[in-house]
């Protein structure tokens, strides 16, 4: 009854012709420091849309967003495994394929890859690629390790005799239960996308076996403390690496910033652009990402933000200095070494937190 | 109610309209007290009693993914209705020794914080109320200003106090001291609690002692007391109501504290508010995280309870 209440009610709805165009506004949710400046003034310019422009640091918050519902957000900006769960649960809006002209202008490669949590890549169109690897205050570390240490490797982090003597300058860790316990499985030589419970046990104890060395656990903290030389090794995000070391050089105290994918691979994450399930203007929604599709758009992002695009014809427009650098175009042997965190069953996604509790509080 | 008058004394002049929706009312037998009551009531019951019962509703559902992100705890299947409760989440709280650890670390944390705020807060009560009466206002007025800036923002100020290469550090580095590590410490938590929550101590601290009368300090001193005797056996048994309630003030939000807690605190601080945020947002367990709430509410409620009893014994008195 009420269904058929609703198709009528839908039919005199799409009949009305006022339905038909969407009102010119667009609500964007997207990471913080993730576009270039220019870049919803264009596309303002060039659409008549109106842009409203929100952020967040944490995939979790748009997480708990979309599942409480009628968000208002018409484009969000999760990373693969997040994404991959809120398609599972219906949360992400099938993409209209035929509006996405520029569609093809992506790297088949990342594509394929993106498959393995967007099935067919039917809901979402990777963003950005970010690794997760070591920022580290090279005076302080080289200082505190000796000229000879091996600034290539996890061990920076994971080897308790090596990260004790870093514990004086400050070592701060993402506090992000799957992200890092996947880079420790990895370290470990097992599969970071394990959810067997031997492959945890192995992982908390590498962690216990380093935790005393480490100040705290925080998912943006360090971006600050990084480039003031409060902490002298941060496990984080690439691109907030980056801006600390900008901070760091902007600031001229001397404090010098260094990224490192380590040499035994790195997590590689997408930041995907989706659309919710309940979004106002999926219109508007989809003419957007047309626009980041396009290759002097994207590229612009590249060289404001320092991530890489996955847009195979932006590479030409990305400045040199971006494109050499081995920590945002990785070389293709550390591509061939990354990893890609997959979204976890609910179940094991309760043991790895409750894992991840006790590794950080000791209870 | 029937009001008889004293025929001498006229009845109090009323508005006739107000007249006639009196008579009106007080027919379906409500009279204007209870109106005066029922605002209150309603803000009670639309924005503390409905939402307690929805946080208990979800509290007793269990964690799926999806939207909304717990199972329904009533279901209908061929035109059969049942209600599914599961308690699992309660259970957890005392089978799982996280909760229980939590909820003792923040009420020893929130109870130290209490203590050394009411020691800092004490002195400057008094002495803003013993202040000469042009200086009183402006005292007060310094106490309330930090109130002007943001919470969120004060506490990140302390940051650049206690970190490294902060205020105090570069203090002590004068004097050729190395830097302490302050920050991500419970150190830093005390710090964060008193400096924020000292205004909510100091002020019902001042309004009982501004109160008492000087002339039973003046008849305690002629009697021979010394002043530390007065203080002891005059000045503080007659402040004891001000101090359970700057207490209460404190205590109570000082249980359930979150910013402090993640912006200062370390791994190892342990709080039922940073529990409670890991549930809601690293587990998506909101069943879980409603059933945590719901254990904290008792928590605290019996606390008060007991502080509220005290605290009409003493005026009883």
């Amino acid at each position: 009854m009420k269904k058929s209440l609703a198709i009528a009610l839908g039919a005199v709805l799409a009949a009305s012709p006022a339905i038909a165009q969407e009102e010119p506004v667009l609500n964007v949710y997207n990471w913080s420091d993730y576009i270039a400046e220019d870049t919803i003034a264009n596309f303002e310019a060039e659409t008549g849309i109106q842009v409203n422009y929100d952020v967040y640091d944490n995939n979790e918050i748009v997480d708990a967003k979309l599942l409480a519902g009628n968000s208002g957000y018409d484009i969000v900006v999760p990373s693969g495994n997040f994404l991959e769960r809120q398609i599972q649960a219906g949360l992400i809006l099938e993409l209209d394929k035929s509006k996405l002209t520029n569609l093809g202008n992506l790297d088949p490669a990342v594509m394929a890859t993106a498959a393995n949590q967007d099935p067919d890549n039917a809901h979402a169109v990777p963003y950005m690629i970010n690794t997760i690897g070591l920022g580290y205050n090279t005076a302080k570390v080289t200082e505190a390790l000796g000229p000879d240490a091996d600034l290539e490797s996890w061990d920076l982090l994971f080897k308790p005799e090596v990260v004790e003597k870093l514990a004086g300058c400050g070592v701060a860790v993402l506090d992000s239960p799957s992200e890092v316990m996947g880079i420790a499985l990895h370290y470990l030589g097992l599969d970071p996308n394990s959810e067997s419970e031997e492959d945890l046990a192995a992982a908390e104890a590498l962690m216990n076996s380093i935790k005393p060395s480490i100040r705290y656990f925080h998912s943006s903290q360090y971006i600050d403390d990084l480039g003031n030389g409060e902490i002298c090794l941060a496990l984080g995000y690439s691109g907030d690496i980056f801006i600390a070391a900008d901070a760091a050089a902007a600031a001229g105290q001397g404090v010098e910033v260094t990224y490192l994918i380590p040499k035994e691979g790195a997590a590689t994450l997408f930041d995907f652009l989706a659309i919710p399930a309940d979004a106002p203007h999926p219109e508007n929604a989809h003419a957007f990402i047309n626009y980041i599709l396009e290759p002097e758009v994207v590229a612009a992002i590249t060289n404001y933000v320092f991530y890489a695009n996955p847009n195979l014809p932006a590479l030409e427009f990305v400045d040199e200095e971006v494109k050499s650098n081995p920590g945002i175009y990785p070389p293709a042997e550390t591509i061939e070494k990354a990893f890609v965190m997959q979204a976890h069953s609910p179940d094991y996604e309760e043991v790895l937190t409750r894992t991840w509790t006790r590794i950080k509080t000791g209870q | 109610m029937t009001a008889t008058h004293d025929p001498t004394i006229p009845p109090p002049r009323r508005l006739k309209p107000w007249n006639a929706v009196e008579k009106g009312l007080a027919r379906v037998g409500i009279t204007g007290r209870m109106l005066v009551l029922i605002a209150p009531l309603i803000w009670l019951l639309v924005f503390f009693l409905v939402p307690l019962a929805v946080v208990f509703g979800i509290s007793l559902a269990n964690k799926q993914f999806g939207r909304p992100p717990y199972t329904p705890l009533l279901t209908s299947e061929e035109g059969t209705v049942q209600l599914t409760l599961h308690l699992n989440n309660y259970i957890r709280l005392f089978t799982d020794n996280l909760y229980v650890a939590a909820y003792l670390s923040s009420i020893r944390i929130a109870a130290i914080a209490t203590i050394i705020t009411l020691l800092v807060g004490y002195p400057m009560a008094y002495a803003i109320a013993r202040a000469p009466d042009r200086w009183r206002n402006i005292l007060l007025m310094l106490v309330v200003l930090p109130f002007f800036t943001s919470f969120l923002l004060r506490v990140y100020a302390l940051t650049g106090f206690m970190r490294g290469n902060g205020v105090i550090n570069q203090f002590l580095g004068l004097f050729g001291i190395e830097p302490i590590v302050m920050m991500q410490t419970d150190f830093a938590v005390y710090v964060g609690i008193v400096y924020t929550y000292l205004p909510f101590m100091i002020l019902p601290l001042y309004t009982t002692l501004v109160k008492l009368d000087v002339s039973l300090f003046e008849a305690s001193a002629d009697l021979g007391a010394r002043p530390i005797h007065t203080f002891l056996f005059v000045t503080l048994p007659l402040s004891l109501p001000g101090i359970i309630a700057g207490s209460m003030l404190v205590f109570i939000p000082a249980i359930g504290e979150f910013v402090i807690p993640s912006l200062l605190g370390g791994p190892e601080t342990l709080m039922i508010g940073r529990v409670l945020w890991d549930e809601f947002f690293s587990a998506t367990n909101w069943p879980r995280a409603s059933a945590v709430a719901v254990a904290m509410l008792l928590v605290v409620v019996v606390p008060i309870m007991l502080l509220q009893r005290a605290q009409g014994a003493v005026v009883e008195k």
